[in-house]
């Protein structure tokens, strides 16, 4: 047996509407046989009546319904289509779930789950990666799950914490990824986790391009180089104290994300690398992203648009050249 | 004079009778009354914070809701135990009537550690969302799907026979996201009511560059609403029409949208001075000060005499005055004895120095 990215999600969604009833999904062709655009929702609205609710094509209402029901003591979890329009809810997730703790003192313990990133042939509006835009702003945590027992654990327990959650779940991960079986127990919300151990270089990333830093490092092994991997899992809060625990054994980093360059996430593993632990470092850090465009539609464009395995290994061995 | 609402589309709202019959006339007089208090309340207590503005004793900015007190009023009269109020910029008569103590809004406008924001938020931002109070942000018609979840979820966990109130102005009403609210309440048949008041002016802007319709109430049809209109310088007019849309909604019917027109007879915060308006506008008839009018018909049908209503003004005074300087002795926040958490859940609040 084994089990998908995505079907991970699908059963922390069923096991979190089973266990909890103030657990209800609402969001665009969730419900019905239909099941949602990538059927992270199959079978959920016939099994959970009335918890599983389709809504019109309206994702800032989406979220302040949630808002609201969170509110009223519920425990929302919002699917967006892709996570490209949840720049339609912007300001209910940033100006009224993020602000709404530190204004009343009551916290919205919403979840919005967010289909991120890239895939073949999907063009400027179904592709993006937010997790940076929204980690700029206060009031929410932002998960960014790279492994099937991450995608599980972390939906269970972005249900569970009292604030806003941006879960961003990878949609290249959801049937590509598999996993022999789900886990029993789950790391820290908010911890790291060293996926490679090595002693010449760290690359801290998250989400899909886990894996490609993984196959980098595969590579340059033959070249006798050990690279550490690290997986943020939460880019907000981001574990400085694991990075620069990295930093310090391996004294070269690199940081990968899928998002756009200005600024983010990558940006800010280097800020915190370079003021907090500029003695560690034995060479001056570097970062890949995305291009500064938009994201293009034809293949040939895209996956050089993106960071892969070819443009990270060149910049890993550039800084292991210094 | 009574005057009944304006009924358009789909309102049923009724003609006042006047010939009630002499039993339920003091049961009418009453909630009159009680009403006009709370619109004497919110005109002395906003003289009062402009006052405080004007001697630089409140930071920020001072909305009033002059002239809109008689339908914000009423818009917080007919709510009962376990209805949720939203209430908007101009909605002091309303918050009042709907149970918010006085002392809240002196405290959040001085900024007092005591109040509900504890100086993180002011003015008119203030609420007690577990007291069904809802705290407003200032993006129009964020508030509407958060009543519609407030709602939803009652109705999820099994509550009876609740409803919510929520209010715009025609300024707020032009904004996507209080389409996507609008129809989204309709979608999920809501017990709500929609109070729209068109004071005419969205800062300065004036209704020829907000909206095209003829009136905003004709959207009600199209949404999938009752709608409602009344002259909302009138009090008994407004009260028979938001009782009415409560009533509608509490008893399973779909949303109710009622529009009240009025003028707004303030700058859009105490730092505007409104000279934009041009003089004709206001001998309108929607342009009458509804505490005025009230005061009158109060004096020319002998609900009260002007002792009486003296003493009522004397007596509301001297509760404001208590309130001010009550939060005016109250500590300020500072900024080194604030936690400065943007989370409720501490093991997660990012902290670059960890």
């Amino acid at each position: 047996m084994s089990v998908t990215y995505l079907e991970a999600i699908r059963e922390a969604q069923t096991q979190l509407l089973r266990d909890d009833e103030r657990v209800f999904i609402y969001g665009q062709d969730i419900a019905g046989k239909f099941g949602g655009a990538f059927k992270a929702t199959k079978g959920l609205a016939e099994k959970f009546p009335g918890r599983v609710l389709n809504t019109p094509i309206s994702e800032d209402a989406m979220v302040g319904t949630a808002i609201g029901a969170a509110l009223e003591g519920m425990r929302p979890i919002v699917e967006m289509q892709f996570a490209d329009f949840s720049s339609i809810a912007l300001n209910q997730i940033l100006n009224n779930a993020g602000t709404h703790f530190f204004r009343t003192n009551v916290p919205v313990p919403i979840t919005v789950r967010l289909p991120s990133g890239g895939t073949k042939g999907s063009g400027p509006f179904h592709s993006q990666s937010m997790e940076g835009l929204y980690s700029h702003y206060p009031g929410v945590v932002v998960m960014t799950p790279a492994t099937v027992e991450d995608a599980y654990t972390m939906l269970i327990d972005a249900v569970a914490i009292d604030d806003p959650v941006i879960y961003c779940e990878h949609k290249y991960l959801y049937y590509h990824l598999k996993a022999d079986a789900l886990p029993k127990e789950s790391f820290p919300v908010g911890k790291a986790r060293i996926v490679r151990p090595g002693r010449d270089l760290t690359i801290v990333t998250y989400s899909a391009m886990v894996h490609e830093a993984l196959a980098v490092a595969n590579e340059l092994r033959n070249d006798g180089f050990e690279i550490e991997v690290v997986d943020l899992r939460t880019v907000k809060p981001l574990d400085t104290a694991t990075v620069l625990a990295s930093v310090a054994r391996t004294g070269r980093l690199l940081a990968v994300g899928e998002a756009f360059p200005w600024g983010g996430v990558t940006a800010e593993v280097i800020a915190r690398v370079a003021t907090e632990g500029f003695h560690l470092l034995d060479a001056a850090p570097a970062r890949i992203n995305a291009k500064d465009t938009p994201i293009p539609y034809h293949p040939n464009l895209w996956s050089e648009h993106r960071p892969n395995r070819k443009s990270i290994a060149v910049k890993a061995r550039q800084i292991l050249a210094e | 004079m009574l005057q009944a609402a304006a009924g358009k589309g789909k309102s049923t709202t009724k003609k006042t009778a006047p010939a009630r019959s002499t039993s339920s006339k003091p049961k009418v007089h009453d909630r009159y009354l009680e009403a006009f208090r709370w619109m004497l309340l919110s005109r002395i207590l906003e003289e009062k914070l402009a006052s405080l503005y004007r001697g630089g004793m409140i930071v920020g900015g001072v909305y009033l809701g002059k002239g809109q007190e008689a339908v914000s009023a009423a818009c917080g009269m007919f709510l009962q135990k376990g209805d949720v109020f939203g209430p908007l910029i101009r909605d002091q008569a309303g918050r009042s009537a709907f149970g918010e103590p006085l002392i809240d809004v002196v405290r959040t406008y001085l900024g007092s550690v005591k109040g509900p924001m504890r100086g993180r938020d002011g003015n008119i931002h203030r609420g007690r969302p577990q007291e069904n109070q809802l705290a407003m942000i200032s993006h129009l018609g964020a508030m509407i799907p958060v009543m519609v979840g407030k709602l939803m979820a009652k109705r999820m966990k099994g509550e009876k026979g609740f409803v919510g109130l929520t209010t715009l102005g025609e300024g707020g009403m032009q904004t996507g996201a209080s389409h996507e609210g609008l129809n989204i309440a309709a979608v999920e048949q809501v017990p709500l009511v929609v109070v729209v008041t068109n004071n005419h002016w969205a800062y300065s802007t004036p209704n020829e560059r907000e909206f095209a319709c003829a009136n905003l109430v004709d959207r009600a049809i199209g949404y999938g609403y009752e709608g409602h209109t009344i002259d909302g310088t009138d009090l008994n007019a407004c009260l028979e029409v938001v009782e009415t849309a409560v009533k509608r909604a509490r008893a399973g019917r779909p949303p109710q949208l009622v529009v009240a027109e009025v003028l707004r007879l303030a700058g859009h915060g105490e730092h505007d001075d409104a000279s934009y308006v041009p003089p004709e506008m206001k001998s309108q008839p929607f342009a009458q000060d509804p505490v005025a009018r009230t005061e009158k018909f109060i004096l020319e049908n002998g609900l009260l005499d002007a002792n009486a209503l003296q003493q009522m003004r004397a007596e509301i005074s001297r509760q404001v005055d208590e309130a001010v300087s009550m939060a005016q002795q109250e500590d300020a926040p500072h900024a080194r004895e604030e936690d400065w958490r943007g989370l409720s859940t501490s093991p997660l609040i990012d902290n670059p120095s960890a």
